[in-house]
C-alpha cells in the first residue's frame, strides 16, 4: 500500500484515493496532421517501462480531483517526489545516478 | 488580436455567461420533496424514546447545494462570493468557511461546494451569476446528494472504520473538511465540533451508506435524530 503526497490537497493520502494514469509529460505533436504514422503511433501508443526511475501521471479521483506526476521507482516503490501539473521534476534518472558516483 | 477583436471576445464571454439557462429545481409548496433516504423514515424512527448509544445520526435534508468552479485569480470571483454570501472563499487546501446557515468548503483549487438554506439556492445562483465576471461554471446539484450528521463520543471510531483518512484530532481538527473514500463509496468529510462530523453523500448511494453506519455504529448503539 502506498502513502502518497498529493500536492494539491498538501497532505499524505491512502493509494485508495488515487488512481495511476501512466507516463508523464507526454506532449501531443502540434501538428498532428503533419505527423508519419509512425510519429502519431509512437505518441498515442509507445509507452516507456523503465526499470528504476519513472515519472508518471497519478489522479487524486477520491479526493481534489485533479492530475498530478510522480516520480516513482518502478524496481523499489520508492516515491521520490509529487510535484504539480506542468512543473519539470527535480529528481531524474540522471540526478540520481550523478549523486551515487 | 486586434483591440476591436479583443473586445469582441470579452464581450462575448461576459455575455455567454449571463446566457445561461438557470432552473428552478425546487418544486412548488403543494409537491411534497423527498429526501433520498425518505424511504428510511428517519423522522419517525428518531421518535423512539428507547433510543441509547454513542453515535448519532441526523440527515440535514434539502438544503441548497451548488458546486461552484472558478479561478481564485480572478478578482471578481472572490469579491462576488463575498459580497452574495456574505463569507470569504476558502482558499487554502482542506478549508471552509461558514456563517450562519451558509457554508462554502473547499473541494479542489478551483472547486468549491457552497451549502445554503433549503430553497434560497436558486436565487443565490441567480445572483451569483450577476455579480461575478468572468469564466466560470455553477451547478445546481441539491438534488444531486445529501448531507448527514454523524455525532456522538463513538462517531469517531466509526470513521475510523469506514475510512482510510486518518480521522486523530493531530490530523483532522475542527473546520477541516476533506474529500475521500468511505466504505466503497466517497464522501467529503467535514468535522464541524469536537465530536460530530458531517457527511456529503451522493444520492445513489445515500442508501447504501444508511445500511453502512447502522451495521458500523451497532456496537456503540445508533440514535437517530429528526
Amino acid at each position: 500500500m502506498l502513502h502518497i503526497y498529493c500536492p494539491y490537497c498538501g497532505e499524505n493520502r491512502d493509494q485508495d484515493e488515487f488512481k495511476a494514469k501512466g507516463e508523464a509529460h507526454i506532449s501531443r505533436p502540434l501538428d498532428p496532421m503533419g505527423c508519419t504514422d509512425q510519429q502519431w503511433g509512437d505518441y498515442m501508443f509507445f509507452r516507456k517501462n523503465p526499470r528504476g526511475v519513472h515519472h508518471e501521471m497519478w489522479y487524486h479521483v477520491a479526493g481534489c480531483r485533479k492530475f498530478f506526476n510522480m516520480t516513482r521507482d518502478t524496481v523499489t516503490y520508492r516515491i521520490y517526489e509529487t510535484y504539480k501539473m506542468g512543473e519539470q521534476p527535480s529528481v531524474t534518472a540522471e540526478s540520481l545516478a550523478g549523486g551515487q558516483s | 488580436m486586434s483591440e476591436v477583436a479583443k473586445a469582441q471576445v470579452v464581450e462575448e464571454s461576459s455575455a455567454a455567461v449571463s446566457k445561461v439557462a438557470v432552473l428552478q429545481q425546487r418544486a412548488g409548496a403543494g409537491v411534497q420533496a423527498e429526501s433520498p433516504l425518505h424511504h428510511v423514515g428517519l423522522d419517525h424512527l428518531a421518535l423512539n424514546v428507547h433510543q441509547r448509544g454513542g453515535v448519532a445520526l441526523r440527515e440535514k435534508k434539502l438544503l441548497g447545494h451548488l458546486v461552484l468552479r472558478g479561478n481564485s485569480a480572478n478578482a471578481s470571483l472572490l469579491k462576488g462570493i463575498k459580497k452574495v454570501l456574505g463569507v470569504e472563499l476558502p482558499l487554502a487546501p482542506l478549508s471552509c468557511s461558514a456563517k450562519g446557515t451558509t457554508s462554502i468548503q473547499w473541494m479542489g483549487p478551483d472547486e468549491w461546494l457552497i451549502l445554503v438554506e433549503g430553497g434560497s439556492e436558486y436565487g443565490i445562483e441567480l445572483a451569483l451569476r450577476e455579480a461575478i465576471d468572468g469564466h466560470i461554471s455553477l451547478v445546481n446539484v441539491s438534488g444531486g446528494q445529501t448531507v448527514l450528521e454523524l455525532s456522538g463520543p463513538d462517531a469517531r471510531k466509526v470513521l475510523q472504520k469506514s475510512t482510510p483518512y486518518d480521522v486523530h484530532p493531530g490530523s483532522f481538527p475542527v473546520g477541516k473538511c476533506v474529500s475521500t473514500v468511505f466504505a466503497k463509496t466517497q464522501v467529503l468529510l467535514q468535522r464541524t465540533g469536537e465530536d460530530s462530523y458531517e457527511m456529503v453523500v451522493r444520492r445513489s448511494f445515500s442508501d447504501y451508506m444508511w445500511l453502512w453506519l447502522q451495521d458500523a455504529s451497532a456496537e456503540y448503539g445508533l440514535v437517530i435524530k429528526a
